[in-house]
Formats: C-alpha cells, sequence, structure tokens
C-alpha cells in the first residue's frame, strides 16, 4: 500500500483520529488496515508521522501539535501512515 | 480448449499457472499482492472466472481479493470479520483465559452453486460467510458458540480454521488442536465429530475436543466418507465424522498436513508424510507423495519427478489439491516454492514452477 491522498478532515480541531476517520470513511477497504476495528487501537506495526515528528503513541483525541496541524491543514506536509521498515 | 488453473497463495504473493488438458507446458502470472500473505485463493465453482483470495500481512492485516476474470484484475472486497457480541474466551498456551480476536482468514470456501456465497475460516477460529461475493462477512456463531468453546486452546499454528467442506444443508469445519465438527441444519448449530481421534498429552481418549487435525477431505459422491490428516495419524470415518478409525498402515510416518482424494476414485487417497512434528520435512530429505487405492492401510510410494535427496521442504494443509480431467491430475506446492503436478494420478511428476515464495496454499480449476 504505497500513495498520496488529499481527504477533507471534517473536525473543528485536527486529531490523529479525525484524520484516520477522514481516511477510512473515504477509503472503506481501509477500515481494520490501520486500526484494530474493535478497539480502535492503531496496529501494532503502524506508524504515524508528521513534520517529522513521530505521532504513533500520542492519545488519538489530542490535538495535534500546533505547527503540525497547521502544515498538514496548509497541505504543505502529509500525514503519513507508515508500515513500520523492519521485520521480513 | 480446456484449460487448466492452478491457484498458488505463498508468503509473499499469489500465482495464477495455467495450462492446457496436456499439463505439460505452465504460463506464471504473478505476483498478485506481491509482499503479502496470501493463505488461500480459491474459485468459485459456479463461475470459474469468479476467485477469492485471503490477503494478509502483520503490517495492515487482513483483506479478501476478488477477481472476476479469472485473476486478471482483482478488487478489495469486505475485510470486517467482526466476531457477534462480546467475543468470550478460549485458552491461551499458559492455560489463561484469553479473549477471541480476529488475526487472519485462513481458507475460503465459496459454494458449490452461487458464485456469491462464500464462507471463511478464520483465526482466532471462527466461521464467517458472504452472501454478496465478499463484500459483507457475518459470522455463524454457532460453531464459536459451541459449549466447548471456552477451553479450546491454540496449536502451533495458531487457533485457527482450516478447512470447510459444504454438502448442502451439511457442513464440516476443522480447527487445528480443537478437532472436526459438524453441522447438519447450513451451519447454524455445530457439534464436535472426533470420536475415535487419539491424539497424545490428552489423558482422556474420549475427548470431544483438543484434537490436532490438520485437514479433511470428502470426494463429492460419498460425503458420508472422510480422510484426515492429523498431527500424527491418518484417519477416515464412513459415518459422515460420528466415528474415525486409523488407516496409517506402512506410511513411513503418519505426520502430515494435506491429503486428498483422486477426482473419480473415491478411495483413492494421497498424503505427504512427514518426518514428525518437530522435523517438518521428508523422511530421509526424500519428497514423496503417498497414494493408497485402497482407502487406505496399504500405501503406495510415488516418486519419479520428485527430488531423491536433499530435500528439506514442508506441505503445507491447503497446498495439495485435484483436477478433475479423465486422467486425474494432483498438484502440490512446497515451502521451498516448487509447485509440483502429476498429470498421471501420481505416477510421475514434474515442477511447474521450482522458485516462488513458500506456497501457503494451492487449488486446481478445470477451465472448460
Amino acid at each position: 500500500m504505497h500513495g498520496e491522498v488529499v481527504v477533507c478532515v471534517p473536525a473543528p480541531v485536527l486529531t490523529q483520529r479525525a484524520v484516520l476517520d477522514a481516511i477510512e470513511s473515504r477509503f472503506p477497504v481501509l477500515g481494520g488496515t490501520i486500526r484494530d476495528r474493535r478497539t480502535g487501537k492503531r496496529r501494532a506495526f503502524i506508524r504515524f508521522y508528521a513534520c517529522e515528528q513521530d505521532l504513533s503513541n500520542e492519545p488519538p483525541d489530542a490535538p495535534l501539535p500546533d505547527p503540525v496541524a497547521k502544515a498538514i491543514a496548509a497541505g504543505a506536509e502529509p500525514f503519513l501512515v507508515v508500515g513500520a521498515m523492519a521485520g521480513g | 480448449m480446456t484449460q487448466v488453473r492452478v491457484l498458488a497463495g505463498t508468503r509473499k504473493g499469489a500465482f495464477v499457472l495455467a495450462s492446457d488438458g496436456k499439463r505439460d507446458k505452465w504460463s506464471v502470472s504473478g505476483p498478485h499482492f506481491g509482499g503479502w500473505e496470501v493463505y488461500h485463493m480459491k474459485g468459485s465453482p459456479a463461475d470459474p472466472n469468479r476467485l477469492y483470495a485471503s490477503q494478509n500481512t502483520g503490517w495492515f492485516g487482513q483483506l479478501v481479493q476478488r477477481s472476476d476474470d479469472g485473476g486478471e484484475t482483482w478488487q478489495p472486497v469486505g475485510n470486517d470479520f467482526s466476531y457477534v457480541g462480546e467475543p468470550g474466551t478460549h485458552v491461551w498456551y499458559d492455560g489463561a483465559p484469553r479473549p477471541w480476536e480476529f488475526k487472519r482468514i485462513w481458507h475460503l470456501e465459496p459454494s458449490p452453486d452461487d458464485p456469491d456465497v462464500v464462507y471463511a475460516g478464520g483465526e482466532d477460529a471462527a466461521l464467517f460467510r458472504s452472501a454478496n461475493g465478499g463484500q459483507t462477512w457475518t459470522e455463524l456463531t454457532g460453531l464459536r458458540l459451541h459449549e466447548s468453546a471456552p477451553v479450546w486452546a491454540p496449536g502451533a499454528g495458531g487457533l485457527c480454521l482450516h478447512t470447510i467442506i459444504l454438502q448442502e444443508s451439511r457442513m464440516f469445519a476443522a480447527i487445528s488442536s480443537v478437532g472436526t465438527f459438524r453441522s447438519d441444519d447450513d451451519g447454524e448449530t455445530w457439534r464436535p465429530v472426533n470420536s475415535g481421534l487419539v491424539s497424545e498429552g490428552i489423558p482422556d481418549n474420549d475427548a470431544e475436543v483438543g484434537h490436532c487435525v490438520h485437514h479433511v477431505e470428502a470426494h463429492p459422491s460419498r460425503p458420508d466418507t472422510l480422510f484426515m490428516q492429523k498431527h500424527w495419524d491418518v484417519m477416515r470415518s464412513d459415518d459422515g465424522g460420528l466415528s474415525w478409525t486409523e488407516i496409517s498402515g506402512n506410511l513411513p510416518s503418519d505426520f502430515g498436513f494435506p491429503i486428498a482424494v483422486h477426482a473419480h476414485e473415491a478411495e483413492t487417497v494421497y498424503v505427504v508424510p512427514i518426518t514428525s512434528d518437530s522435523l517438518h520435512y521428508p523422511p530421509d530429505g526424500r519428497l514423496r507423495v503417498w497414494r493408497s487405492r485402497s482407502g487406505g492401510h496399504e500405501w503406495q510410494e510415488l516418486s519419479a519427478g520428485l527430488p531423491e535427496r536433499d530435500c528439506y521442504v514442508n506441505v503445507y494443509r491447503d497446498a495439495m489439491s485435484v483436477d478433475t480431467l479423465d486422467e486425474c491430475g494432483i498438484y502440490f506446492g512446497t515451502t521451498g516454492g516448487q509447485v509440483y503436478a502429476s498429470a498421471d494420478s501420481g505416477d510421475s511428476w514434474a515442477p511447474i514452477v521450482r522458485d516462488l515464495p513458500a506456497v501457503l496454499s494451492v487449488e486446481v480449476q478445470v477451465l472448460p
């Protein structure tokens, strides 16, 4: 799975959950591939990055750091969903 | 002109191998879904161009892919395999209760009559059904909610439902380290059918569950006759699973994973003996298929065209299949990436391909 997509995040505050909800809403096939369907937790080998920051373990409902949120909202920086680069 | 299509799921993608009815020259297409584990891929008997594939990685989890053109193109369909209600617990390796947790689909079994109906066997063990070509899945809860389920425990390969046999309203499902179950009402209710299985490590010889069934097959013309490769022991039942007897006979080892039945001879059975539960390779490094033409007990070693020495591969439970041509073809794939074919009921063998990733499953289709 590789590719860059642009989604509209219908939320007043940009959070990790809001971004991922928007991605899954537009691409339902990604349901369960990024977050566990039942618990909503990030799958173990998936990481989230933006603006050279590792956001993987940030609370999903916490607002993204202000400069990160601004950069993402402006389309200047991507919110990266990455399969951990280790393993076989 | 008759075409034979072999569907090979591997550790790093899916491959479609095709030949004419002679089965001596093959084309190879793939990898499809490169880098992903494809545990199983199977075509609909009702529409051979409708294929289903179970695609999984540790990173992104489970997807199901569907093709409507014989594997030329694919589209992802539904991957929501949710257990109904509070899933409860089974037993973990340390003996502690552990909540059911979906990990992957091991086996896809399309309906013989309707290309949009397909069943899926999951890990942790559960049976799912789709009636819309895989777009959505519904759990048949009667199996996972069987009264014995809280004591089910995974084997080394996980708590996987790996075998699904559809016989009109009767169904069989087999779960690793648990046993075989039968439903007589389209999967609504289930009962264990493991009487006669003897498993080391189970103190109670009459235990209903706890038997490590590796694979079960039945010939379409003899629905009451089932052949089973168990963790150890090759078994048969002639009463729809109600009782089992051992048929290992003169096999060099009765440990193995796959078992197959000849398309036209209901008493001709094939196994691939593996040295032991800890040595998952053929005895003496010689890859052999063994065939019984008498429904078990007496087995014949088939070696023509197979490696004579230094062969230490395994053949997984879903990696052996037969075609339905007049001269029945037998196929199997190995963990070394070879897919072998025999166009003469097993008398002689040749590799279709030699260097695929480890082969997880092999299914065959004959196209008119």
